[in-house]
């Protein structure tokens, strides 16, 4: 909320600059979100009185004017203000003066007329954004007063962010009241009672206590209302942020903004008494001032009188019973509702006005008296009027004996890390509370009115810890006990699967787990999505099942911004709903578009393919240790190409997918080739198996090549299998050096040139041992691919 | 005596030729020439057999000078010619040392994990262990256990997505200390890292961002620990020596709160845009946990206590690096991520 630095002086005079106060303030944890001049600069204006006004004789709409800056000086003043009339006292920018946006005031001729100065409207002065008219000042001003003085704009507006605990710190008062307890200052309030001059009273029947314990109002009879709010109390509003209106809704705002009590002003003939207050019946009907008609809910708390509500109490009031033009007689309510009875109502109606936020965080009960007793006076004098009586219902079973709360000399010593010495303590509480008292273990304190956020032991440490200041806590390193720490080799972090594909080219990307369903469903149309209730957008409105939609976004966002080599991964979780159950699966993701390689001499220009992914992927699956459990199996996925689509399987467990996508999609998505894409659960496909240690044969190795002959649809996988199982234990390691297709084979078939690597635990192998293997593994092969062996 | 002058006559002009030699090829012609089988010299040599045997010890002498002579001067020669052609071959093999490197060029990490990295990694010398929890949470954990109830204005604070179940997106990572306090009794030091969410996108704000969620419970764990733990921690994600404050704030789940704000990492202190002028950057929110979150999870509040704290990732990795436009993060620019190598 806004103040002004002068305002709050007015209770703790002398309380330093605003700059000062705002380094209090904030320490003291009302944080000062800005510091504001209450007006722009600008020099040379004065407060000046026009004596005379005529018609310009070469133009309709313009005055020539007559004014006095000083009392002695007449100057000659063109001015186009349709309210510029003999009489008024203004504010006059001299010859000289210098207006915000640059705006320098010199002797001009306006449609041949000389004219010496100019007469401001509140927008040229930076105060506002009205232009109707130039200011009208008030009449007791002096004349030749420096105008900045005579409004007191060297004002400084101050933003507090008072944290929704501190209800009792949402005004001027209260702020002055916390910063005078943080100082331990002296605080100065003073309300005057008015004597009422009739004894017309509006009975108040409070029919829901326990929500609202104390009602107080008044009647004010033959006020003015159609009279101008004077202007200090205008720019006063003006400088916290809220627009006036009429006298009677100033008035209540004003005290609202100084005292934290929210009011409420009623057409008094529009009201039948008794006046009610009570939770409405589910369905009523209530038309608020904003002009919106509610179907209210139980949990609504309303004012009524004798023919329905006439408001939402403590949120907005009602249509019916609004001050208006004609109003005479006005009946004024300040009324403590609980927050328990407001809290969450305004928020679900989408009416979170200044008053429900007072009243959620907790407005003091004892306030409303002195609440009527300010705005009575303030109305009084600016619409005249006569005042009645104060009408105060109470609740008997409200006000009793205060809460009162303890805080034990050690458990603060113990929070804190440091002791506080007892007198401190005492002094502290006694600066916010309203009776200390000691006792064996420590202190006991009345709680005020105004605290709603003092209930317990650790809320009176917070107070002495902040009353004291934050920075005199010291800094006192823990001693924890020594245990050792976790370095588990099993599983395999994100940060170093991350830095496998890093180190081969991949940046890594993050998206957001929220996805467009439209994306999602043509990438996976048989898997279910969780969908948000109130989605932030259209695009970003269900959970990821897979973190290819957010990879495929930012992917063609790059190639949009002409990158055309991308390669991105992803760590994160997908939300997979299955038979109805969430799953949040943690995943590593890629993709891969563009050359192989980055543009570059000395190497091809080729587009990636599966391979180049594999290769990445086989980087990554390699740290756990367990390569020979990994199978890539042709299979199919909606979103990917059917013929270069590979499953990914751990042992008899699918761990995940690498293929294209689609080429469908990827025309569908703007791609000019298509992406490849990638995903590992890595929970399942990262788990390391610790490395056991086998011995290294002494022996040399001897290398066999051999070039197979068989049908396409032989997979290597299928050749290496079987070699390796008719080579007699003795196959060290398996080479594929070619795959070649075309003259010479015939087709449908495809030679694959295989390089055998041989070697025994226990001997030397010979070239018959070799040979020997050999035949073997070609009779075999033979046998079961129908294979041919290629000459050599 | 004819022979004695006609063998100086061979060896000098055996030196001319060897000194006229430009490459290895004519040298070795020339030492074929002289001392191959057929070579003049060779041809001395074998005539030595048709001398009398009074001459032969002297004429032979005279015929091993000559040849020792040519030997030597072939050898030098041959070095000579060698050095120069291995000039000559460097100097053909010179190569351009600023042509570009060949082969694949590395990636890169996102900022927002390296930060995140960094922070586990600093916690984790300090004795914390990772924990988390779901991304999808309920009321209960996400509010309720945090002394956060329906129509707390403190809920004002998160604009929280829902699923039409009731469940919704956690707001921040502080669920995760009820999850672990569920699970293992106290003493306890955990950090959980991760994705949170709020329902606010604008210059400052993104629907998603990451927080580490720290919290410690013990029996003696206080308010003057936090401050230790936190001063250490900034300044050593930092790298430097900063100025620390605590201001009093509100959380709903711990008590006393506080907000902790650094020395300005641009101005240091000064004064500067980043900063507001104020010299301050706040950082993260901290506090001693409240006794209703020990009460909510079962633990006695009167024999434990701790702290807790949370901060925002993105916020730490924009000071760190000076980025200044969160969306960034999000956009996965590749000249963006370039970056940060």
């Amino acid at each position: 909320m806004k103040i002004t630095h002068h305002w709050l002086e007015e209770f703790t005079p002398g309380a330093g600059s605003a700059a000062e106060l705002a380094a209090q303030l904030t320490v003291a944890g009302l944080e000062v979100e800005a510091l504001e001049p209450a007006a722009p600069p600008f020099t040379g204006v004065v407060v000046g009185e026009v004596l005379a006004c005529a018609r310009h004789p070469n133009a309709e709409r313009l005055s020539v004017c007559e004014v006095t800056s000083d009392g002695t000086d007449r100057l000659q003043i063109v001015c186009g203000a349709p309210n510029v009339r003999a009489g008024l006292k203004v504010a006059v920018a001299k010859v000289g003066a210098r207006l915000p946006g640059e705006v320098a005031i010199k002797r001009a001729k306006l449609r041949g007329i000389e004219s010496q100065g100019m007469l401001c409207s509140a927008r040229e002065l930076g105060l506002g954004s009205e232009h109707d008219g130039i200011l009208e000042l008030p009449p007791e001003l002096e004349i030749g007063r420096d105008f900045r003085a005579a409004l007191d704009l060297d004002d400084t507006v101050i933003e507090v962010n008072a944290t929704p605990n501190r209800g009792d710190c949402m005004s001027v008062f209260g702020i002055a009241r916390d910063h005078a307890a943080t100082r331990r200052r002296r605080l100065h309030y003073a309300a005057k009672p008015v004597e009422p001059v009739h004894s017309d009273e509006t009975p108040v029947e409070l029919a829901a206590p326990e929500a609202c314990p104390v009602f107080v109002g008044r009647l004010i009879r033959d006020l003015r209302v159609g009279a101008r709010t004077p202007l200090w109390l205008r720019e006063r509003l003006r400088r916290v942020g809220i627009n006036p209106i009429s006298p009677v809704v100033d008035v209540t705002n004003y005290v609202m903004i100084e005292s934290g009590q929210p009011m409420h002003a009623y057409d008094a003939a529009r009201v039948t008494a008794p006046i009610t207050v009570r939770f409405a019946s589910a369905g009523e009907p209530l038309e608020l001032l904003n002009e919106a008609t509610l179907s209210l809910t139980d949990d609504c708390l309303v004012i009524a009188d004798a023919n329905g509500p006439v408001g939402l109490a403590g949120i907005m009031g009602g249509r019916r019973s609004a001050i208006a033009e004609g109003t005479v007689d006005v009946f004024l309510e300040a009324a403590h509702f609980t927050p328990a009875s407001i809290a969450g109502r305004a928020r679900r109606l989408g009416l979170l006005t200044d008053a429900a936020q007072r009243f959620e965080r907790g407005v003091d009960p004892e306030l409303p008296r002195r609440a009527i007793e300010r705005a009575t006076g303030l109305l009084l004098e600016i619409c005249g009027g006569r005042p009645g009586p104060l009408t105060e219902a109470r609740s008997p079973a409200f006000g009793g004996a205060r809460p009162r709360v303890r805080l034990r000399r050690r458990r603060l010593e113990r929070l804190l890390g440091t002791a506080v010495p007892d007198a401190e303590v005492h002094e502290l509480l006694g600066a916010i509370g309203d009776r200390v008292e000691e006792h064996g273990e420590g202190w006991e304190l009345g709680v005020p009115s105004h605290r709603f956020d003092l209930a317990i032991e650790a809320d009176l440490v917070e107070e002495v810890a902040r009353l004291r200041g934050f920075d005199r806590i010291p800094e006192h390193p823990a001693v924890a006990p020594q245990v050792a720490g976790q370095a588990s080799e099993q599983r395999i972090t994100a940060e170093r699967a991350l830095g496998v594909l890093i180190e081969r080219g991949y940046h890594e990307a993050i998206t957001y787990s929220f996805v467009d369903p439209t994306l999602q469903r043509a990438l996976f149309p048989a898997q279910a999505a969780l969908a948000l209730a109130n989605p932030i957008s259209a695009e970003l409105a269900e959970m990821r099942v897979s973190l290819w939609p957010g990879l495929l976004h930012a992917g063609r966002e790059n190639t949009r911004r002409q990158q055309s080599r991308i390669r991105l991964v992803e760590t994160g979780r997908k939300f997979l709903l299955e038979g109805g159950e969430l799953r949040e699966v943690e995943a590593l993701a890629g993709l891969a578009s563009g050359t192989r390689w980055p543009e570059q001499w000395g190497t091809g220009r080729e587009a990636i393919d599966f391979y180049d992914v594999k290769a990445d992927l086989d980087a990554v699956l390699s740290l756990t240790g367990d390569a020979g459990s990994m199978r890539y199996e042709p299979a199919e996925l909606a979103c990917l190409h059917p013929g270069r689509t590979a499953r990914l399987w751990r042992g008899e467990r699918p761990i995940g997918w690498l293929g294209e996508l689609h080429p469908r999609l990827a025309k569908a998505l703007g791609w000019a080739s298509a992406p490849w894409l990638f995903e590992i659960e890595t929970e399942l496909g990262l788990s390391s198996n610790i490395s056991k240690y086998k011995s290294i044969s002494v022996y040399p190795r001897l290398r066999r090549d051999l070039a197979v002959v068989v049908d396409d649809a032989v997979s290597v996988a299928q050749l290496r299998d079987t070699v390796t199982a008719s080579a007699s234990g003795r196959l060290v390691d398996f080479v594929v050096f070619d795959v070649y297709r075309g003259p010479g084979i015939d087709s449908g078939r495809k030679s694959v040139a295989l390089g055998l690597i041989l070697q025994d635990s226990s001997r030397t192998l010979t070239d018959v041992d070799a040979d020997a293997v050999v035949t073997a593994v070609v009779a075999r092969l033979r046998d079961v691919f129908s294979a041919t062996i290629r000459d050599q | 005596m004819v022979d004695t002058e006609s063998l100086a006559a061979l060896v000098a002009r055996a030196l001319a030729d060897v000194a006229a030699s430009t490459d290895l090829a004519a040298l070795e012609e020339v030492r074929v020439h002289l001392l191959g089988k057929k070579g003049q010299l060779t041809e001395r040599l074998k005539s030595l057999g048709a001398l009398p045997a009074s001459e032969r010890p002297v004429a032979g002498q005279r015929i091993n000078e000559a040849k020792g002579e040519i030997v030597a001067a072939l050898e030098q020669r041959r070095a000579a010619l060698e050095a120069a052609a291995l000039d000559a071959a460097l100097a053909a093999g010179r190569i351009d040392v600023s042509l570009p490197g060949r082969g694949q060029a590395p990636g890169t990490m996102h900022p927002v994990t390296r930060t995140r990295l960094r922070i586990e990694r600093i916690f984790a010398q300090a004795g914390f262990e990772v924990a988390s929890g779901p991304e999808v949470e309920d009321d209960f954990h996400n509010f309720e256990a945090l002394n956060i109830p329906r129509n707390h204005p403190a809920r004002a604070m998160h604009d929280t997505f829902y699923f039409p179940d009731g469940r919704l997106l956690r707001t921040h990572t502080s669920p995760v200390q009820i999850r672990a306090l569920s699970v293992r009794p106290p003493p306890l030091a955990i950090i959980a890292p991760g994705r949170v969410y709020r329902n606010d996108s604008d210059m400052t704000h993104t629907p998603m961002f990451h927080q580490v969620e720290g919290l410690v419970v013990g029996e003696h764990v206080s308010f003057a620990n936090l401050k230790a733990m936190l001063h250490s921690f900034v300044e050593r994600l930092f790298e430097r020596p900063l100025g620390m404050r605590l201001r009093p704030s509100y959380f709903p789940f711990t008590e006393p709160s506080a907000e902790v704000d650094i020395e300005c990492v641009f101005c240091r202190g000064g004064g500067c845009r980043v900063c507001k002028q104020t010299g301050w950057l706040e950082i993260l929110g901290c506090g001693m946990v409240h006794p209703n979150v020990l009460g909510a999870v079962g633990i006695d509040a009167e024999r434990w206590q701790g702290y807790a704290f949370g901060m925002g990732i993105e916020r730490l990795a924009m000071l760190r690096y000076g980025v200044d436009d969160l969306r960034l993060f999000f956009e996965n620019d590749l000249q963006f991520l370039k970056q940060f190598p």
